[in-house]
């Protein structure tokens, strides 16, 4: 693969090389000494233009055919269908636009390439034409802007209907901790001043609170399918972010403060494992660290695929490897694991 | 010493420019002619420049070939390359420092300093700035700040390395990374120092631009040049301070323990002191700078292209009043979107709908002017020479990357790709190639009249447009693909997720692009300083422009014109005007001067 890419590359230089050379050669010829460029150039040049217009096409189509397929799979969240479908026609609408106006543009250039004696059309100004390509943009714009608003608006409601589950996450140099409500839903009150790391108690819960006593903190995020989750965020010492591609879901966690975002997670980790893009998806990549193994190289081990939260905030030293595993699965299973975890309060028992 | 006061009432061709001994300093160093400052500008830009891109290139290896061993590494980085593998901070160091060279120190001043500085005065028929000691002052503060920037590089802990946005706690707490130590303090001082240069050059750009004007240059007969520079210059002088609060407030912070944007704090097994602050706060403050700044580094290129691309179309720019209202719609604009940088920061969601709606609308402006230069196009004489090929593929660039600002300007969108790759192939086109095409359109056009006639080689011009045209595109548009795939930016390396594995392919093929590009500068910069001392010499108007700086001499002295100034008759896009008959205004020849008062029977259209 690599070595397509690379001999494509190459291809492309040599071509490059190639009409340089040409243009040296008949700029040569003439044995002409000003630097202005002539009819020769000028003819060379749009050609150029055209040729260059077909290269933009070219590496759009290529770039969807080769790379089209690392895009990220079906979103996993209620929401995130809408989030897709509106990207879809923006994206829709871009290329629609990128086409022609790149057309336009280059052709023209090729087209209107200077000839000695050509007469240039002195055209200052359309006032029609300039209505036009104002008024188009404003009524698409204003298209995307209301759609894009009713989304936004309903995405970024995060409230307290449905019986959300309350889960907090919590960043710090480099990883994640998360917190659940426990059997009360309710998180107990917490700041870094209360951090006490010979108790463990390292996410600095206030131990006199009630609401704390049956929280439960993991460093595996487990989320029943269906239910709509709201996410409280804190961090600890920088600014990080909680990056949940799959669920089209991402929120920066500020020091000070507590940011929320809210969505239902709709297909499990099993389902998604059985979705066709995600099984290709799997078996190219186990395929390439089969590669590397065979090269004799780390990082080999066999991926199975689980949704992630990444760190998106530049954070330090090791932000690229901040992470931690979501696993969706169906409420009974998560009943039970929750019922496998310690609460904070044994937790604090077994520490005294 | 102010220009005006030079003017004579009568001619003395012999006079002018011999009043005062010049001596090396005074000619070369401390200079306060804006011709040698915008020559210094260009050279000290062009240098920081190579700084910048070449460090894209070690950071670029080290994602394409992550944990490679590279001599190159070892040999530039010495300890922070143990056995030729780059480290995660100094990774995160470069990406900051190329980040900060390439935005502030090439693109806002070695842009618009050079340009504001060289055809300011000459476009608008002065003799030079409205204060040359200012200018001067100017100019070396910015040399100053450069070399703290620099300075900053040999620093044991390493440079600033919290981002080029450098967002607080990471770059107030020196514990959270190396580089917030004496780094991130270099980098303070340098920026702020930076900053007083800018407003000085910007507050002597807009005197001038309103006072300096020769009899006849009306607002409305002003290269569109003249009007990027002016406006670029008004929204400088609104935003930097801003930035230098902020920076201020920072320091501060780091120093002096105020608590403006820290709060709650555990690091390293101890609670901090600091109380009540807020990184959004500091947020607010960059971007209200931040955003502008994109504008501040756009706005100078589109003014060149608009000129450089009329001049070798031999066509009036098309729409020349809706260029001057959508270059003052777009600097409106432009301070008031800067919160759709922080849809997903916690700032309140409403807010956020207010940022979407002005930047969604920000897009209307933009999209007059990429269609008015494609308008100037058609129907044209176009002479392709290679700052007109840079113009094209400023447009080009322009629209493919403003585009993607649709998605990123939407708040609802903005959630899933925000600080994604698709975030950074996104302004690299549209503000970073763009500004750069800029740039290099106005240094091949204008380097006659920066080096006393002499012409770059146009062969060269066309290798060096070519290569860097089809390498930005082979960088750049392949990138939105890792942004949608969910990578994203300012990661050492993406062997921690396997669902990244397969994209290292795109990752491979971009730094091969990028390497092969940047061999392409090489070119450009033989060309540039060979043709500095060899360059053939042209006619004194060699392109065939309408504008007064064609009608200055060669040769440089400060003054610009011997004799007095020519007067303006015309606007600056009289090319290819014809009588009814279709004959040529002016018979043989397909432009007029705007110092060619208006002839019999023409008609002085009003544009």
């Amino acid at each position: 693969m690599t070595i397509v890419l690379t001999l494509a590359v190459v291809v492309l230089v040599a071509i490059a090389i190639w009409q340089m050379t040409k243009i040296f050669e008949l700029s040569q010829l003439k044995a002409e000494k000003s630097q202005v460029a002539n009819d020769t150039d000028n003819k060379n040049n749009g050609y150029l233009l055209f040729a260059f217009l077909i290269f933009i096409y070219g590496i759009t189509i290529f770039s969807f055919y080769k790379y089209g397929k690392f895009l990220l799979p079906e979103a996993a969240s209620a929401h995130g269908g809408e989030y897709d479908q509106l990207m879809l026609v923006s994206m829709a609408i871009i290329f629609f636009v990128q086409t022609i106006t790149q057309a336009l543009l280059h052709y023209f250039g090729y087209k209107y390439r200077g000839r000695k004696g050509q007469k240039a059309l002195f055209f200052a100004d359309n006032d029609r034409l300039e209505f036009i390509w104002t008024i188009i943009p404003v009524i698409v714009l204003a298209g995307l802007i209301l759609w894009g608003l009713y989304t936004w608006t309903n995405i970024m409601d995060v409230n307290e209907e449905d019986d959300p589950l309350i889960v907090e996450l919590y960043a710090q140099q480099f990883n994640w901790t998360a917190r659940y409500g426990g059997a009360d839903n309710v998180l107990g009150e917490a700041n870094v001043r209360m951090i006490d790391i010979d108790r463990a108690n390292v996410l600095g819960l206030d131990e006199a609170d009630p609401n704390a006593g049956d929280d439960v903190i993991v460093k595996e995020l487990h989320l029943p399918v269906g239910r709509k989750v709201n996410f409280k965020f804190r961090s600890q010492d920088v600014l990080h972010s909680a990056y949940m591609p799959h669920f089209r879901a991402q929120m920066n966690c500020v020091p000070g403060m507590i940011t929320e975002f809210s969505f239902t997670p709709t297909i499990t980790t099993e389902e998604m494992r059985r979705n066709p893009d995600i099984v290709d998806k799997v078996k190219r990549t186990n395929q390439l660290r089969a590669e590397r193994a065979a090269r004799g190289e780390s990082n080999t081990d066999p991926w199975e695929f689980d949704y992630i939260l990444l760190c998106n905030k530049i954070c330090g030293k090791s932000h690229y490897n901040m992470q931690m595993k979501i696993i969706v699965e169906s409420e009974e299973e998560y009943n039970a694991w929750m019922a496998s975890q310690q609460t904070f309060g044994q937790l604090m028992a077994s520490m005294n | 010493m102010s220009a005006t006061g030079h003017e004579h009432s009568n001619d003395h061709e012999h006079d002018h420019g011999h009043h005062h001994k010049e001596t090396f300093v005074t000619k070369y160093i401390f200079s306060q002619d804006h011709k040698m400052i915008s020559k210094q500008y260009l050279i000290t830009g062009l240098i920081m420049g190579v700084i910048g891109i070449a460090m894209s290139l070690l950071f670029r290896m080290q994602l394409a070939w992550p944990g490679e061993s590279f001599k190159t590494f070892e040999w530039l980085l010495g300890d922070w390359a143990p056995d030729g593998v780059m480290d995660a901070d100094i990774y995160l160091a470069l990406v900051t420092i190329h980040g900060t060279l390439m935005v502030f120190f090439v693109l806002t001043q070695g842009l618009s300093g050079t340009f504001s500085n060289l055809l300011i005065p000459l476009q608008i028929g002065a003799r030079d700035m409205a204060s040359g000691f200012l200018n001067m002052l100017s100019y070396w503060m910015f040399f100053v700040s450069s070399v703290i920037m620099i300075l900053s590089l040999f620093v044991e802990a390493g440079p600033a390395a919290a981002g080029w946005t450098i967002y607080p706690p990471l770059s107030a707490l020196p514990m959270a990374q190396p580089g917030s130590g004496m780094g991130m303090t270099l980098w303070l001082v340098s920026m702020a120092i930076f900053i007083a240069s800018s407003l000085m050059g910007s507050l002597n750009y807009i005197v001038t631009v309103i006072n300096l004007r020769t009899k006849g240059m009306s607002m409305t007969r002003l290269p569109l040049t003249v009007w990027a520079f002016f406006v670029t210059a008004i929204i400088g002088v609104i935003s930097f301070p801003v930035l230098l609060s902020a920076a201020l407030l920072l320091i501060m912070d780091r120093s002096f323990g105020t608590s403006f944007f820290l709060s709650d704090i555990f690091i390293q097994g101890e609670v901090l002191h600091y109380q009540g602050g807020s990184p959004v706060l500091y947020e607010h403050l960059f971007w209200f700078l931040g955003h502008p700044e994109v504008y501040i580094v756009i706005l100078p290129a589109m003014g060149i292209v608009s000129e450089v691309m009329s001049v070798n179309a031999r066509k009036p720019i098309f729409g020349y009043r809706a260029m001057i209202a959508s270059i003052l719609a777009i600097a409106f604009l432009s301070t008031i979107v800067w919160g759709h940088h922080m849809f997903i920061s916690g700032m309140n969601p409403f807010l956020g709908s207010v940022f979407t709606f002005t930047t969604l609308l920000i897009a209307i402006p933009s999209a007059v002017k990429a269609f008015n230069w494609i308008t100037t196009l058609w129907k044209g004489n176009l002479q392709l020479n290679p700052a007109m090929l840079f113009s094209i593929g400023m447009v080009s660039t322009f629209i493919t990357g403003g585009l993607t600002g649709i998605i990123l300007g939407d708040s609802t969108l903005d959630i899933n790709v925000h600080d994604t790759y698709f975030v950074v192939a996104h302004f690299h086109l549209v503000m970073g190639i763009s500004a750069l095409y800029g740039m290099f359109a106005g240094i091949y056009h204008w380097f006659p009249k920066m080096f006393q006639g002499r012409m770059m080689n146009k062969n060269m011009g066309y290798v060096h447009f070519w290569i860097t045209a089809v390498g930005s595109y082979g960088i750049f548009f392949p990138m939105h693909f890792v942004g949608m795939a969910g990578v994203p930016r300012r990661y050492y390396e993406n062997t921690a997720f396997p669902m990244f594995d397969e994209l290292v392919d795109i990752q491979v093929l971009m730094t091969v692009f990028a390497l092969i590009t940047a061999a392409a500068q090489l070119v450009f910069a033989y060309n540039f300083v060979r043709s500095i001392f060899y360059g053939q010499k042209g006619s004194l108007n060699p392109w065939g422009a309408t504008t007064l700086e064609w009608t200055t001499p060669q040769e440089h002295f400060h003054g610009n014109w011997h004799g007095e100034i020519p007067q303006v008759h015309r606007w600056p896009y009289d090319y290819s005007k014809t009588y009814d008959n279709g004959e040529y205004i002016l018979p043989g020849q397909d432009f007029v001067p705007q110092h060619i008062p208006l002839q019999e029977n023409e008609q002085e259209l009003n544009h």
